[in-house]
């Protein structure tokens, strides 16, 4: 059998569906004349036998999965409904939102009402993706230790958060939360507010330049309700103003209370229309 | 390749033609029930896409046929129960809360309701039993110790509005100012004379001292036998309920840095209806008053 290329008398040249160079230019095929067992090239052969075919080909496919996946992100603000009462976060709550990351709450709290009755019967309205267009990253979360946090804010007094955060056991026997009395005394400076208003606007969040201007200002007096503070409530309307750990300075419990106060607290849900089709 | 194929005469499968130092690869197809569960699965997906919403196009993702929305499948299911119960929600809202007790069915579901309504909303300071936090300043709604009233109408007001809060400007509210400027002994006297109103261990001469510096201080608000008063929320003296702790210590700390409770206001995020069935929940548990003599006092305890 002189087609067998294992056979001593095998010859390539005679195989007639052995395609050298030279002939393929005249044929107008592809070369296949290594490894002479192949007796034809198939279309997939072709890719794995030529490297910028294969590279060109995985390109093209790596691209639709990647179209599919990236593209949308380009037109995200249409997933965004427009809510009335959305506002950046003021500086004193962006920093008491970084402690609630920091202390990685995010692994027993979720942040994210979900469209179902129960939920809404307990936690309120269910949550709009507006809710989060200032998150960086965004809150969510995944598994519920506790309870969800989207609408904590206002639900208790600040006297309870910090009896809560100090010891959860003496308001929630039941609770298996640890406990966060440190951040009572831990001071908190505006030093570093800016710098972290400031990388928040490079990701996206519209703060002005003014707000970035007063922010250690706004950061310092939104915990001092006999200071001036009608620039923090025009630059963050809503904004609550008062000493949220009952104690002289900013510590990082003020932080932590100031944001867990404000959130879902919001938006306006008497203007709010929901559109079904969402 | 193709040329290489074979049998293989041990499994009676055939091998994919490629030989390896003359070992051979057997090419087993898949199992039959694998594969057609795979394409049964893609045209799931196929079909799927079309009947719901799936695919994000530059102004919004498509709908489907089926026209399904989380949104109206949620805000249908809100309606549904709400009809079920509209009647007796309605009679609810509408009743008079003195004589709801008076109409069983709609009293019961009230506080059925209200039961809900407590443990998602007021058992994380008022206790899933209810029994508050005393020491913390959080209080018993189990006993007839009440604050600001314990009838069903005082009981709706501060459920709707709270108490000492800054979102609703009825809210119910009042301060206790700081007693610090008073000279120590006379703090210490007025909480002997206060240990003395509820019959505690306290020292007399030094409660008779205290009497005066009450009448002149305290009085106003907390009633010269020191019955408290309702209208102010003014804490009872006289009975051996305490709120922030009976023991000289915690009398002294309420003088010179008095804690004030502060509820928030549940209106806005109960509804009326709510805030009427946890009212009922709240009054059945044992401490609430009848409309009628409410401004009964037992003197002593």
């Amino acid at each position: 059998m002189a087609k067998n290329p294992q056979s001593p008398n095998y010859d390539p040249a005679d195989d007639p569906k052995v395609v050298t160079a030279s002939e393929g230019v005249k044929r107008g095929k592809i070369p296949n004349e290594l490894p002479p067992e192949t007796e034809a090239i198939t279309f997939h052969q072709r890719f794995e036998r030529n490297a910028t075919l294969l590279l060109i080909a995985s390109l093209g496919v790596v691209s639709i999965g990647g179209i599919i996946e990236i593209a949308p992100l380009f037109w995200l603000e249409n997933t965004i409904e427009e809510v009335e009462g959305m506002r950046p976060y003021s500086p004193l709550e962006l920093a008491g939102r970084e402690i609630y990351v920091r202390e990685g709450c995010y692994v027993c709290h979720s942040q994210m009402i979900r469209p179902m009755r129960d939920e809404t019967e307990r936690y309120g309205h269910y949550s709009l993706a507006a809710e989060s267009m200032y998150d960086h990253p965004f809150q969510w979360g995944s598994k519920r230790t506790g309870p969800d946090l989207a609408r904590v804010g206002g639900r208790y007094s600040d006297e309870w958060h910090v009896d809560h955060l100090m010891d959860p056991q003496s308001v929630v026997p039941e609770s298996v939360m640890p406990k966060y009395a440190f951040l009572m005394d831990a001071p908190l400076e505006a030093d570093n507010v800016t710098d972290l208003v400031e990388t928040h606007r490079m990701v996206g969040v519209p703060y002005s330049d003014e707000m970035i201007a007063s922010a250690s200002g706004d950061f310092r007096v939104q915990v001092d309700p006999f200071g001036d503070y009608d620039g923090l409530l025009e630059r963050y309307p809503g904004a609550q103003v008062r000493s949220f750990d009952g104690q002289p300075g900013v510590s990082e419990m003020d932080a932590l209370i100031a944001y867990l106060q404000m959130l879902g607290t919001l938006v306006d849900f008497s203007t709010f229309v929901p559109d079904v089709s969402r | 390749m193709t040329d290489n194929r074979k049998i293989d005469p041990e499994t009676g499968t055939e091998t994919t033609g490629h030989s390896w130092d003359g070992i051979e690869e057997l090419n087993t197809p898949l199992p039959r029930w694998w594969l057609w569960t795979f394409y049964a699965t893609v045209i799931w997906g196929v079909i799927y896409t079309i009947l719901y919403p799936a695919w994000p196009m530059v102004s919004g993702a498509t709908t489907g046929l089926l026209g399904y929305s989380t949104r109206a499948e949620v805000a249908d299911e809100i309606e549904r129960v709400d009809l079920s119960n509209a009647d007796l929600t309605e009679s609810l809202v509408r009743v008079d809360l003195g004589v709801l007790e008076e109409n069983e069915k709609l009293h019961r579901f009230a506080v059925q309701a209200g039961r809900s309504v407590f443990a998602a909303n007021c058992s994380q300071c008022h206790g899933a039993g209810a029994g508050g936090v005393v020491a913390s300043g959080y209080p018993n709604l189990l006993d007839d110790d009440w604050l600001w009233g314990g009838t069903m109408e005082e009981i709706a007001y501060t459920v709707r509005h709270g108490i000492r809060n800054e979102e609703d400007p009825d809210a119910r509210f009042s301060e206790m100012p700081p007693f610090d400027w008073m000279e120590e002994a006379e703090l210490d006297a007025v909480a002997h004379f206060v240990r003395s109103l509820s019959k505690l261990k306290h020292d007399e001469s030094a409660a008779i001292e205290g009497a005066s510096l009450y009448a002149d201080n305290c009085s106003a608000c907390h009633d010269e036998n020191g019955l408290g008063d309702r209208e102010l929320g003014a804490p009872n003296l006289a009975d051996a309920i305490w709120l922030r702790g009976s023991s000289h210590d915690a009398i002294m700390r309420q003088l010179n840095a008095p804690r004030m409770g502060v509820m928030p206001p549940w209106q806005a995020r109960l509804g009326e209806a709510e805030v009427r069935a946890v009212t009922a929940y709240v009054h059945g548990l044992g401490g609430g008053e009848a409309d009628v003599g409410k401004s009964e006092v037992e003197p002593t305890q």
